[in-house]
């Protein structure tokens, strides 16, 4: 049986804005998503050129050597606004608020065989660095980028890489100390390992293409790490040896790349689907900067996998190549 | 196994420390000047980036978890409001033109703020700013949608506001307040920091955001009420990431001093002219009235912003010298504006109206020096015209001041009868300004007001027609061609509020919700 509540209903003129109607008809009410995303963005009659780059107007596609006929063709599967966005990480933030409590309050840190926690803090801790690096191409992207429904996920995957770096940060503190943090920090400046890496990150600060620099950050650099530390380092390898407190530690990264993934893959097929061109563009920068991240992830691989660790990079390449070929794009 | 030392608890400033500033570092693989090209070129000399005092301290797991919160209730109140046709419980119709304004004004700013807010973090190569301006970058994403979310509902029963964001790039006077964030985000990123974050988010937000809310609230929208109160706790970090920065620069070399006091100057000026809507709304357009305009200014300008300046007067800063001329206007400005907006309502996207007797001794009480001497007469003219089926709409177009993009509607300061126009040669073309003070913007950077998209310049142009319109033809009306080419319903979304399906509409729909016929 069901309960009939009677509300006064007043039949509406219409029911969402023009510009929405026109993208999907006048008879459906859109979603939250989409009056908060299509067309957000001024296309139109700018006043002025900006004074740090006159060569381009505000907002400006022709920054990308990605052509769009429509900039909106890019949606995010996860249909993030803003209120969605924060709600989707605000539950997420309190599991990992459980898992630390859960690891600090046990004394869990001090069950960790010495050599899981060497590894642990010789390997997370620098990367701290790469995701403070990945806040800010976020932002750039954001910045520079073309229409809302590219531009805003950007904002997201900034301050998430922003979080990112702030629980690694937790986790040295918790298994290590400052001190911990400062030594990563070196090892991040001059040790071997690190500086392909390093050199990476840096170099992509200059990459002016903001599609080019979702492919070299979103796509091929978080592409190999995430699978390779999160994924296959932290909850096989250091799990196996007595280290699954640590794996409740990066949990959020683990369940975030797992989210975030679908976004990147639904970005890398819409753009390479929509030219020959585009593909051509695409598949270029993507075997070109997987290229550079295999072989820069390589000697940090090392530090926990020691001799399989060719095969282990190999194997996540492997991955990687399928995962992209689903999105349309062949290595 | 060795006994555990316990370790050092990190202070609250400690902790917030290695969770930002600990994350930089100095890079050796690509120059400084490569990966922040932007920061040298206005001339501002940071010397030391540490020196940035955090003005809060938000790591974003506790960002996530208080904004969640309130977005949780927002969209639980958004959606009540929605469900009971909240829209019936305002003032009166009239109410829902203030809405219109602030949807096609206001929230297509707050977006622009967001994408500024983004450039400006990533141009400072200081972590400490860096992350204050993406947090308010991300804040700035969600003014604009919770904006655009919660008047959605007003847009399914009302005319005006359908293609906001089309008529945001296009309408005559909405070029005043699109031009005056153009302005900002095509400046470099420390003018942009004291042009949005200083001089509009922390001088001017009591006079922008604050009075649409609380008209929001003394009218019965509760929709738009609550994003304004939801948004107040995001204005109030803004607000202090606004005055960190002024006193950051200002403390790094003296140098900065008079760069940073041109800026202030300039951008008080700005805000001030893109507030003279904010004006009309608050003298005409709420039914039920907060306060005055010029109590507005006397509070939160003259009052607060005077204590504002002498605190910066340790560093060299003065109150803005246009500050004089603001107050000679202030007995003015809104009745101007509005008389105009009464003129070209056959171009814009809501109604206006004639006050009637109550509010017209309202205006009087509040501005006993002007309103009953200059104002009430012409008011009473207009309103036995339109009695007599005579209501006036201005077809021609007036003349643009180049740097506000306001129609040269204000008089001389100290004389309210007459116009005070200015005019500046430049590179051979004649240039005109509604003010000394716009004049001296202009001259300043005449390189890049020159490039101003003027909206009736732009329509004598041609360049305001829907595509394929032939102008040569017999008896083609150039309004008509304008309003299409604003996607503006002529007779629904213009002319005056008595002949409004809204105000038919309103009518309607209370009488439905509230009798039994």
């Amino acid at each position: 049986m069901q309960i009939d509540l009677r509300t006064v209903t007043i039949k509406p003129l219409r029911q969402t804005f023009d510009n929405i109607a026109r993208r999907i008809g006048a008879d459906k009410p859109a979603s939250r998503y989409q009056e908060g995303t299509l067309d957000m963005q001024q296309t139109a009659n700018f006043h002025y050129r900006p004074t740090w780059d006159p060569a381009h107007d505000i907002y400006d596609a022709s920054r990308t050597a990605i052509k769009m006929a429509d900039w909106y063709a890019f949606k995010d599967p996860r249909q993030f606004y803003y209120g969605a966005y924060t709600l989707a990480r605000a539950k997420q933030q309190d599991t990992a608020e459980a898992n630390f409590d859960f690891v600090e309050n046990r004394g869990l840190a001090a069950t960790l065989p010495e050599s899981v926690r060497k590894t642990v803090l010789e390997l997370l801790l620098p990367l701290r660095h790469v995701a403070w690096g990945s806040n800010m191409n976020n932002a750039s992207v954001c910045a520079y980028s073309y229409g809302t429904g590219f531009s805003q996920p950007h904002i997201y995957q900034a301050m998430d890489q922003l979080g990112i770096a702030q629980y690694l940060t937790r986790v040295g503190l918790l298994l290590g100390d400052v001190e911990s943090l400062d030594e990563a920090k070196r090892a991040w400046m001059d040790d071997d390992a690190w500086q392909g890496l390093r050199r990476y990150v840096e170099d992509s600060f200059v990459i002016k293409d903001p599609v080019e620099l979702f492919v070299a950050q979103n796509v091929a650099l978080d592409g190999l790490l995430y699978p390779l530390v999160y994924e296959t380092i932290i909850d096989d390898v250091l799990s196996s040896q007595g280290g699954t407190p640590v794996a409740m530690l990066t949990q959020f990264m683990t369940d975030w790349f797992t989210e975030t993934r679908k976004w990147v893959d639904a970005t890398v097929k819409i753009a390479a689907a929509e030219s020959p061109e585009n593909k051509e563009v695409m598949t270029r920068w993507l075997s070109q900067w997987r290229d550079r991240s295999a072989a820069a992830l390589l000697p940090v691989a090392r530090i926990a996998l020691g001799d399989r660790s060719d095969e282990v990079v190999g194997e996540v390449v492997q991955q990687f190549n399928a995962r992209m070929a689903k999105a349309g794009v062949a290595l | 196994m060795d006994m555990q030392v316990a370790k050092k608890k990190l202070g609250l400033k400690e902790r917030y420390a290695v969770m930002t500033r600990g994350l930089d570092w100095t890079p050796s693989y690509q120059k400084m000047e490569d990966i922040y090209p932007y920061i040298a070129y206005e001339g501002i000399k940071i010397h030391d980036w540490d020196k940035w005092e955090d003005p809060f301290r938000l790591t974003m797991d506790a960002y996530w978890k208080y904004q969640a919160e309130k977005e949780r209730k927002l969209y639980a109140i958004i959606d009540a409001f929605n469900q009971n046709n909240g829209h019936l419980n305002v003032t009166d119709a009239r109410y829902v033109n203030t809405v219109k304004l602030f949807i096609s004004g206001i929230s297509p700013l707050e977006y622009v703020a967001h994408r500024g807010f983004a450039h400006a973090g990533r141009a400072f190569p200081g972590p400490g700013p860096r992350v204050a301006c993406l947090m308010q970058s991300l804040d700035e994403i969600r003014h604009a949608q919770t904006q655009v979310h919660s008047i959605s509902n007003y847009n399914k029963y009302y005319n005006g506001m359908h293609d906001f964001h089309h008529m945001h790039d296009r309408v005559w006077f909405l070029s005043v307040p699109k031009s005056f964030f153009d302005d900002a985000i095509t400046a470099g990123p420390f003018e942009f920091m004291v042009s949005i974050g200083f001089s509009f988010e922390y001088v001017l937000t009591n006079l922008l955001f604050v009075p649409f809310v609380s008209g929001a609230a003394y009218n019965g929208d509760m929709g738009t009420m609550t994003f304004g109160f939801s948004a107040q706790s995001d204005e109030a970090r803004h607000m202090t990431l606004g005055l960190e920065v002024i006193k950051f620069i200002l403390e790094q070399d003296p140098a900065n001093v008079p760069i940073v006091q041109r800026w202030i100057d300039k951008w008080t000026w700005r805000g001030y002219r893109v507030l003279t809507l904010v004006a009309m709304m608050m003298d005409y357009m709420l039914p039920k009235r907060t306060m005055s305009w010029k109590e507005a200014w006397e509070v939160y300008f003259e009052e607060n912003g005077g204590a504002l300046f002498k605190d910066l007067a340790r560093y060299g800063i003065t109150m803005p010298k246009c500050a004089e001329q603001i107050a000679l206007e202030k007995d003015h400005l809104s009745h101007q504006a509005w008389s105009t907006f009464y003129n070209y309502a056959a171009a814009a996207n809501f109604h206006t109206w004639m006050p009637d007797e109550d509010e017209m001794a309202w205006l009087s009480s509040k501005y006993p020096e002007s309103f009953d001497k200059l104002y009430r007469p012409r008011y009473e003219f207009w309103r036995e015209q339109a009695a007599k089926g005579n209501r006036f709409y201005n077809k021609t177009l007036p003349m643009l001041c180049q740097t506000c993009q306001i129609p040269m509607i204000f008089t001389e300061p100290g004389d309210a009868t007459k116009i005070c126009y200015r005019e500046v040669d430049y590179k051979g073309d004649k240039y005109h300004f509604c003010s000394d003070h716009c004049k001296e913007i202009f001259e300043h950077e005449p390189e890049k007001y020159v490039q101003a998209w003027l909206p009736v310049h732009q329509i004598y142009q041609g360049n305001c027609f829907p595509e394929g319109t032939d102008p040569t033809v017999e008896g083609f009306d150039p309004l008509a061609a304008v309003l299409k080419y604003y996607n503006l319903e002529h007779g629904r979304d213009n002319l005056d509020f008595d002949i409004s399906e809204d105000k038919k509409n309103f009518a309607e729909w209370r009488g439905q919700a509230t009798k039994n016929i």
